[in-house]
């Protein structure tokens, strides 16, 4: 007894002194609608409690981690084998990284289906997508701060792409890159970036994001046919409050706690389960043989970038992200009205979807990076038997050929090889002996032309064995006129023999 | 007239000396920010400024001309020109050097010229690739194949006693200054 009100006397001193005691209560008691206590209204607060562990994790890793271009590598490396659970903190930290990422999207998500971006809520919305341009700015960094060959090479394509901004472009690079290459400097801003600048202003957002949650009140549960005014809401959002309320705490949060809770496990059971990401190759600018690849979240870009027409790519990046992002800052100003439901607004549920099953797939072809050439499949894919069996001399002279001159890496046989260009098992159904040859010699179609690295001996022997590429009960395509206008019976007997 | 009240002397018209000095205290904090935002802005942007001035490109030597046979394209590393103490590694570049006569070289950056990515020589096919997005290019640089718009950028070079030498020290992407300094290729090899 005597302890409690010792202790709740040391509290009364502190609070006459700090005043605070009063404003938590009432914010911590203000009443919310009931039905706002849902598992739906809970990835604000999941995302708000990653990025409290990322803050964590991230300063433990400052203790060990050097921001050099000539030793982050090595001290990753001493993170991950040399200090005791190192690999964790960092496992923890870059899962923390992916799932803060998920969060935020999915209480976008959550946010716009439910209309809570309407009246009065429009500079909630404004500020949460600045939070989510954060986070993406966060995510980047971060892959810049694991100082590997993929960070080395992604800062290149960020400098690409920087650099086609029109006058501004290599100034803008240089900037960026704190110098004329990818070098100490690079990191030493991106670093700045990652630990003081944008951590600070998301703290600062994230603070404002709350307090006008607190102020505004949390979203009530959307009914279709109510419909947001202007004139008519907070009144109504008030008698809603009066009528049906109860105070959040600790009506409402307890599936927040709950949630925040099972995020927390799963972002450990992750880290402790997959481990640490890289470092990857150490980030040495000659070593070449390195296919680098950026992060998870970044991954539908990679796609994007790769099958963008190339006269598009340019205009794409400089248009596309601004006009989104004015688009995404604009939506509550031009749809600050109406119904909240999802239930009544067709496009907005059509728009969600159309978004995210083109960055789903862009995400899911990114990660099997079709149109990248397989490099070593010339010399490390053989031609498999079947294609080999019962051929001529010529032909299998062919099948070297194919194999020699890198075909493989961009085209592929039995499912092994290249997918760049198409796969070439049937090829012989789909082109003609004279399609093949123009197609070898000349390219077109994004293929090369190889009429300067071919003999015409190399020729003949590769477009014999093209023409030897077909299924079994399937002829090969041939030209019907040949015959007619040539009198070509070689070529037919030799089609029959097939 | 008579509705309105008589005006006292407004606040508004005259300058209370507590209100001047406090007009002046703002100026004076608005000069002494810029004052400190000279320095502080130069250095921010010294990365680019210095670029303008004097420039980051210099010679550098690739090494004796003969480790690199007529005919054939190598792999050749230079240390950019451009050094900080806690560069480690990433000054160290790589470019492709192509040797066509006694005297006529090509030397092209490694990065692609769509995205920056590292090309590979094949020997055999006599193509670039680029293991990123899929561009190609031939023997002598121009563009054969995928993403990119133009063919790989090309150092300036010179061979002085026997030594070939190249004008580098800046990252080549398709918007720098760099890419003026290369003319286009004829688009087939």
């Amino acid at each position: 007894m005597r302890i409690i009100k010792f202790g709740k006397t040391i509290g009364e001193w502190f609070d006459h002194r700090l005043q605070l005691a009063a404003p938590i209560r009432e914010a911590a008691e203000h009443p919310v609608p009931r039905n706002t206590a849902s598992w739906f209204y809970v990835f604000g607060s999941a995302a708000l409690t990653v990025f409290l562990l990322q803050l964590v994790t991230g300063i433990l890793l400052a203790l060990i981690y050097v921001p050099s271009a000539g030793q982050a590598w090595s001290s990753l490396q001493a993170l991950n084998h040399q200090v005791e659970l190192g690999w964790f903190i960092r496992a923890m930290h870059g899962w923390g990284s992916n799932f803060m990422v998920a969060l935020v999207l999915i209480h976008m998500v959550q946010v716009f289906l439910f209309g809570a971006h309407k009246f009065p809520r429009e500079l909630t919305w404004v500020i949460g997508v600045f939070l989510l341009l954060m986070t993406l700015g966060m995510a980047f960094s971060g892959q810049v701060l694991r100082f590997d060959q993929d960070a080395y090479w992604g800062l290149g394509i960020g400098a690409s792409i920087a650099s086609r901004v029109p006058i501004a472009g290599p100034a803008i690079v240089k900037l960026m890159l704190g110098g004329p290459i990818i070098a100490g400097a690079t990191l030493s801003r991106f670093f700045a970036l990652h630990v003081f600048v944008i951590p600070g202003m998301l703290i600062a957002f994230v603070g404002l994001h709350v307090l006008m949650v607190l102020k505004l009140g949390i979203n009530e549960w959307p009914m279709p046919g109510r419909v947001v005014k202007r004139s008519t809401y907070e009144r109504d959002y008030h008698a809603l409050t009066k009528s049906d309320g109860a105070p959040f705490v600790p009506y409402a949060v307890w599936k927040d706690l709950f949630f925040a809770g099972f995020i927390i496990l799963a972002v450990a059971a992750c880290a402790l389960y997959f481990g640490p990401f890289g470092p990857t190759g150490q980030p040495d600018p000659t070593i070449i043989q390195t296919a680098p690849k950026p992060d998870y979240f970044f991954l539908w870009l990679y796609a994007l970038l790769s099958l963008l027409p190339p006269s598009m790519e340019t205009p794409f990046l400089l248009i596309v992200p601004p006009v989104a992002i004015m688009a995404l800052i604009l939506l509550p100003f031009l749809s600050g009205e109406g119904e909240k439901s999802w239930k009544r607004r067709p496009i907005a549920v059509l728009t969600v979807l159309l978004i995210a099953i083109t960055l789903g797939t862009f995400t899911r072809m990114a990660q099997f990076a079709p149109w990248s050439p397989h490099m070593n499949a010339w010399s490390g894919d053989p031609v498999p038997d079947r294609f080999v069996h019962g051929t001529t001399a010529l032909e299998r002279q062919g099948a070297l050929v194919f194999q020699v001159k890198q075909c493989r890496n961009c085209h592929s046989l039995g499912d092994s090889g290249g997918k760049r260009g198409p796969a070439l098992d049937s090829v012989a159904v789909r082109l003609t002996n004279d399609q093949l040859i123009r197609q070898v010699i000349q390219g077109g179609g994004n293929m090369p032309a190889y009429g300067n690295n071919l003999s015409p001996a190399e020729t003949t022997a590769l477009v014999a064995f093209l023409e030897s590429l077909h299924p079994p009960g399937q002829a090969p395509a041939q030209d019907a006129s040949r015959e007619v206008v040539l009198g070509d019976r070689d070529h037919k007997e030799a089609v029959a023999q097939r | 007239m008579s509705s309105k009240p008589v005006m006292a002397p407004s606040t508004d018209t005259t300058v209370s000396r507590r209100g001047f000095f406090m007009k002046l205290g703002i100026l004076f904090n608005g000069f002494a920010a810029m004052v400190v935002a000279v320095p502080v802005v130069g250095f921010l942007f010294s990365s680019v400024t210095r670029g303008r001035a004097s420039g980051y490109l210099s010679w550098v030597p690739l090494g004796r001309i003969d480790q690199f046979p007529e005919g054939e394209t190598r792999l050749a590393t230079f240390r950019n020109p451009y050094v900080m103490p806690t560069d480690g590694k990433t000054v160290d570049t790589a470019c492709w050097v192509r040797r066509i006569a006694a005297d006529k070289f090509q030397v092209f950056a490694i990065n692609c010229a769509h995205l920056g990515c590292p090309v590979r020589w094949f020997q055999q096919s006599g193509l670039f690739m680029c293991p990123c997005h899929g561009g190609a290019y031939y023997r002598d640089g121009s563009r054969a194949s995928g993403p990119p718009e133009r063919g790989l950028f090309e150092y300036p070079y010179e061979v002085k006693d026997g030594v070939l030498t190249i004008q580098a020290g800046q990252l080549p992407t398709p918007g720098a200054a760099m890419a003026s300094l290369c003319t286009e290729k004829p688009p087939c090899a």
